[in-house]
């Protein structure tokens, strides 16, 4: 049966971390550098608090604010990095907590910027296979914790955020195509290198690295090569959305809005001008988040549905992109 | 390609911050004292979206000043 996304709800951290904030932790950071980034506020986790009660919060938030009765979910599936146990996978954890029905199957799954797309994918997948009805897409994020205190470049571009997406069946199709793509050989430009199985942490895993532009990170803290990660969406997002339109037997003037992930403003932009896509059918949505990494495609659809940019009947293109590197895109009508 | 003060007036519109008549031919812009690696990503979308030009990060290492990067850019448009 044919699937949709019903509704969205998304929750941010209450620990603001403003652009004067930032400025004053990076003082030699000049400010007329950060504008084109597009981001003036970030939340940021708090002590104690992580990736799963985001997510949770985000899936309450979703029961209230939409009257969702939690025992028609029948599927559970969360993208998460930042697990609160080895194992149990943290779906399981977060099916007990919200109070789940037990016939709700649950997985995890740990992609970054490609995640909600892949997500749904997923979901759609299990409605057509497994015939799930309800489908809740729990997407969560905590990548602050991980920053090198000295790396001026993420602690301005990430926030963290969690947020709640329902799919229920439709009479009708209302999403897909779908395209995937994975470049593993570039699995380096994004990256925390120690801390899991391949390399544990030692005590040269804290000795600062410093980047070509003054940058600092260390090899227990995220890592990022801005300049591949840029060239690899400049080469990889016009392309795939090409294949998706060719696969949707649809042009660029078939598509209401395109929603994309939200890296920074300045990529988005480029991206945009690149792909000539018109400024009022292309959505920014991080000024007041940041990039929450998969959070940034559903808060952007919540934002543009709140704010009358998305309206019933609309057609649009969600595409997310980044580490592993890998890139997912597909056609959400609403 | 047009020429080359086209090419520096573009930059330094680009470039936040960034007064026009600072960019010479002879200007080697990895030395600029703004310089960052968001000035690092105007310049290879400058060349992606002005002249459909990929330029990688090795390509802005190599190239010594803008005549260099203009040379680059010209060859492959």
């Amino acid at each position: 049966m044919p699937s949709i996304i019903k509704c969205l709800s998304y929750t941010l951290p209450s620990n603001v971390y403003t652009n004067e904030d930032y400025y004053s932790n990076f003082p030699d950071v000049k400010s007329v550098n950060m504008e084109k980034i597009g981001v003036k506020q970030r939340h940021v986790i708090t002590q104690g608090q992580t990736a799963s009660d985001l997510a949770q919060l985000a899936a309450e938030k979703l029961f209230l604010e939409h009257s969702i009765d939690r025992n028609m979910i029948d599927f559970l599936i969360v993208s998460i990095l930042e697990h609160d146990y080895y194992t149990p996978s943290t779906a399981c954890v977060l099916h007990g907590k919200l109070g789940l029905q037990k016939k709700c199957g649950a997985l995890d799954f740990d992609l970054g910027c490609s995640a909600y797309v892949y997500g749904l994918g997923l979901a759609d997948g299990v409605m057509k296979s497994m015939g799930a009805k309800n489908v809740l897409l729990l997407t969560t994020s905590v990548l602050t914790k991980t920053f090198h205190p000295k790396d001026r470049n993420s602690h301005f571009v990430f926030g963290d955020a969690g947020t709640a997406t329902l799919l229920t069946l439709s009479e009708k199709e209302n999403l897909g195509p779908f395209v995937f793509g994975t470049d593993g050989s570039g699995f380096e430009k994004i990256i925390i290198r120690d801390g899991g199985t391949r390399n544990p942490l030692d005590k040269n895993s804290e000795n600062e690295l410093k980047d070509e532009f003054g940058n600092i990170t260390s090899n227990a803290n995220f890592a990022m090569d801005g300049i591949g990660v840029f060239n690899f969406s400049l080469k990889t997002v016009p392309t795939m959305i090409e294949e998706l339109l060719t696969k949707a037997s649809l042009t660029q003037n078939d598509i209401d809005l395109f929603v994309f992930h939200q890296p920074n403003k300045f990529l988005n932009e480029t991206l945009r001008k690149k792909m000539n896509i018109p400024e009022p059918k292309f959505v920014h949505c991080l000024e007041n988040t940041g990039n929450t990494v998969a959070g940034t495609i559903p808060i952007a659809l919540y934002e543009s549905i709140a704010n009358g940019r998305l309206k019933p009947g609309m057609t649009v293109v969600l595409a997310g992109f980044g580490v592993g590197l890998s890139w997912a895109a597909t056609i959400a009508r609403f | 390609m047009e020429d080359i003060s086209t090419f520096i007036n573009k930059i330094e519109i680009e470039i936040d911050g960034l007064e026009v008549g600072t960019l010479k031919p002879s200007t080697n812009y990895r030395e600029l004292p703004e310089w960052s690696s968001m000035h690092a990503l105007v310049l290879i979308a400058l060349s992606e979206t002005e002249y459909s030009v990929p330029l990688s990060g090795d390509d802005l290492r190599k190239c010594g000043t803008i005549q260099e990067l203009y040379n680059l850019i010209s060859s492959r448009s």
